[in-house]
């Protein structure tokens, strides 16, 4: 297994090389500074770079992991004062405080190379500000709507082809003495995978982006047509109440325990859920619903990514590093389930054959015709995220707030986008 | 540097300067370090705030003066107002743990048997960490599970969830901030005891005084000093507050329990927080607020000492 991996990557570094050259082995120092530092991430990348010291075993690599929400505040520090030469981030506009900041490097040149820009052709517009490229995807993952099957065979459901569905099924799981979705909103952000998808369905992506892009107001007819679409399923008691004490963790047992039949949630969520129990028999997963039919379905896939930061010592190496990590086999080993179970980056990649990532990866190739979205909090600015997300949060608990809400959120546009 | 000819030079001034000026001189000295950590650590940073809170900045670009204007911006501000209020709320209730104190530890100042584990187990509270304390609170109000909800039910009376209710978060978390500052005030409290004289008990007790009269005009004016102390530690805990709310409700819901800390941490610091200048004129206010206190302890410290 070891041995043929080596092999295949031996393989690869020599077609990579093409582009960048015919430097055989790279020597000097590489720092990389990563954020993933739950179990399975860790060790995924710690082999991953294990595989590139053995490609060049004159190269002194230094990684540095850090608990991936202190990374968040800490990332501010390192790019100003001591940088690394690679460095993990998200894409969108979670890259726009850096690179306006002069401190990612842009690193158009390798989307130039033909073997990165035909593969990754998908992650080009999530990592382009100002028509720039401003680093490279590793993984990302779909959202979307995760059910106990065994809840729904016994109420003799099947999986929603639209909101009308959606709802009649809700209907029969209400009846049933149940809840539909289970939600933790305490950290905000779940509220805001809702409202990317209630938003995108209602209105289609373009709107959902201009909408993040402080183009349209947040009191539009348009947006509060998404909003009373979501009050009918809160007005039928679709979801678990008091969410807002819950973290998403907090969360899951309703679904485990059959409380609630669904939630909606990146495929980050299968690990967990599985762990507690949930086999396939009993989990099962399906696209979020069409509302308006008229517009054509987009996705949330939230992508994970790696930055050289503009003071790096080695940026030769770390360009090195980049096209290793994107391409095809490594792109194929590191996302595959016993790593970390999410989507190759790289088109001539395999995916690892499980259920939720097949019918993911077939979601998001086939049937995300409107776009793919990155995540509320991605997509938004940082500061109109966070205090869209407490609004969100407050719609769910007191839907009758929702005029002052939406101006509220009105006057932070002014002063985000300005 | 000493040009003097030795020759001339009487026997005083053949001593060194340092030996010359040691009186006046060696106070400043031994206060030197203090001085300059003060100044480097506490000084400093006030001024750093303070410029800071007139910029734009978000902690990395480059930083634009605006004058006052995140100050403005801050009377319009509706979750800055809701802090205020929630901060005033906190410096209010939070007082409740000095007569609390004050009456477990009159309770527990008696000899029983087993009086030295009484003591400490109501002094447990201010042992455990805050978080613990958070953790420990928020299980105990969950909705569904929670132990209070479990007895409310049993008396007849609907669940409540305070932690998820606007109205009523931050008197839940403040609730959970008493337990161990009650216990702190407690041991405060005791150890005055100690130096209650009891003469003069015994003299009040001569002119027929007893229970709340005894109290008030005898125990309490000799309990001064200790409750001095108590409301200084329980006024600066209230405006500390900060990792009780972090846990218990992450300043939600809706942004209701947050406190003037825990706002500029989020607008500064947080995940999502890149308005260093908007943080920082919350510190700034939050500072001015905290300096009252400050003053009136200051100058109640220095009226005691001209008193003497």
């Amino acid at each position: 297994m070891r041995f043929t991996t080596k092999t295949m990557l031996m393989a690869l570094a020599g077609s990579t090389m093409l582009a960048g050259a015919a430097s055989a082995e790279l020597t000097g120092d590489l720092k990389i500074f990563l954020d993933t530092s739950n179990p399975a991430p860790r060790a995924t990348m710690e082999a991953m770079i294990a595989d590139f010291q053995e490609l060049h075993p004159d190269l002194t690599i230094e990684t540095t992991i850090i608990d991936r929400d202190a990374y968040k505040t800490q990332i501010r520090n390192f790019l100003t004062a001591d940088s690394p030469d690679v460095a993990t981030w998200y894409a969108a506009n979670r890259m726009t405080p850096f690179v306006e900041a002069g401190l990612f490097e842009d690193v158009s040149d390798l989307w130039q190379e033909p073997e990165i820009a035909e593969a990754l052709a998908s992650t080009k517009g999530a990592m382009t500000i100002d028509d720039k490229q401003w680093g490279v995807a590793y993984t990302y993952y779909q959202w979307g709507i995760y059910y106990r099957k065994d809840i729904y065979e016994e109420l003799g459901l099947s999986e929603p082809a639209n909101f009308d569905e959606m709802k009649s099924n809700c209907a029969a799981i209400i009846d049933s003495g149940r809840k539909c979705y289970t939600i933790g909103t305490k950290f905000l952000w779940t509220a805001g995978g809702w409202f990317d998808y209630l938003n995108m369905r209602t209105h289609g992506f373009d709107f959902h982006m201009e909408l993040a892009q402080g183009k349209v107001k947040w009191t539009d007819d348009r947006v509060k047509q998404t909003f009373a679409n979501w009050r009918e399923l809160i007005d039928m008691g679709a979801f678990v109440d008091n969410h807002q004490n819950y973290s998403w963790q907090e969360s899951l047992p309703f679904i485990v325990n059959g409380e609630a039949a669904a939630i909606l949630k990146g495929n980050f969520a299968v690990a967990p859920l599985r762990e507690a129990g949930l086999d396939d028999n009993k989990l099962d997963f399906y696209q979020f619903p069409a509302i308006n039919p008229d517009v054509e379905l987009a996705e949330d896939a939230p992508t994970d990514t790696f930055h050289i930061p503009a003071k790096a010592q080695n940026k030769d190496n770390a360009r090195e590093f980049l096209r290793f990590v994107v391409s095809a086999n490594v792109q194929t080993e590191i996302n595959n389930g016993a790593n970390l179970g999410q989507l190759p980056v790289n088109a001539k990649s395999a995916v690892d054959d499980d259920k939720f990532l097949n019918e993911g990866f077939a979601m998001l190739s086939e049937n995300s015709p409107g776009g793919v979205a990155q995540f509320f909090d991605r997509d938004f600015p940082a500061e109109m995220a966070n205090e869209a997300m407490q609004g969100l949060q407050e719609f769910m608990v007191f839907p009758d707030n929702l005029d002052d809400i939406l101006k509220r959120l009105d006057k932070v546009q002014e002063r985000v986008y300005q | 540097m000493t040009a003097i000819d030795p020759t001339i030079a009487s026997a005083k001034s053949e001593r060194g300067w340092y030996k010359r000026n040691e009186i006046a001189v060696t106070p400043w000295l031994f206060l030197a370090p203090a001085i300059l950590f003060f100044a480097f650590y506490v000084l400093w940073p006030i001024y750093q705030s303070i410029a800071i809170s007139f910029y734009d900045w978000d902690g990395l670009g480059e930083a634009r003066y605006v004058g006052m204007a995140n100050y403005v911006e801050l009377m319009d501000d509706s979750a800055f107002e809701v802090s205020l209020w929630n901060n005033l709320k906190w410096l209010l209730l939070y007082l409740l743990a000095i007569p609390g104190g004050l009456f477990i530890a009159l309770f527990l100042n008696q000899t029983v048997t087993g009086i030295r584990l009484y003591k400490s187990l109501f002094f447990f509270p201010f042992v455990i960490s805050q978080v613990v304390v958070g953790l420990v609170f928020s299980w105990f109000y969950l909705p569904n599970e929670g132990l209070l909800n479990g007895v409310l039910g049993l008396v007849g009376l609907g669940p409540i969830n305070v932690l998820g209710d606007p109205t009523m978060a931050t008197y839940g978390i403040i609730a959970a901030g008493l337990w161990p500052q009650t216990a702190y005030c407690m041991i405060l409290y005791l150890t005055g005891l100690n130096a209650v004289d009891p003469e003069q008990i015994e003299a009040g007790r001569l002119d027929g005084a007893k229970g709340w009269k005894m109290l008030w005009y005898i125990i309490i004016p000799q309990l001064k000093p200790a409750t001095f102390i108590a409301f200084v530690v329980t006024i600066i805990g209230a405006l500390r507050s900060f990792d009780l709310i972090s846990i218990m409700t992450n300043g939600g819901p809706f942004g209701q329990t947050r406190v003037l800390s825990f706002y500029m941490f989020e607008k500064a610091l947080s995940e999502y927080g890149f308005r260093m200048g908007y943080g920082a004129a919350i510190a700034v206010v939050l500072f001015l607020i905290m300096l009252i206190f400050i003053a009136y302890f200051l100058w109640s410290m220095w009226a005691e000492e001209k008193g003497r």
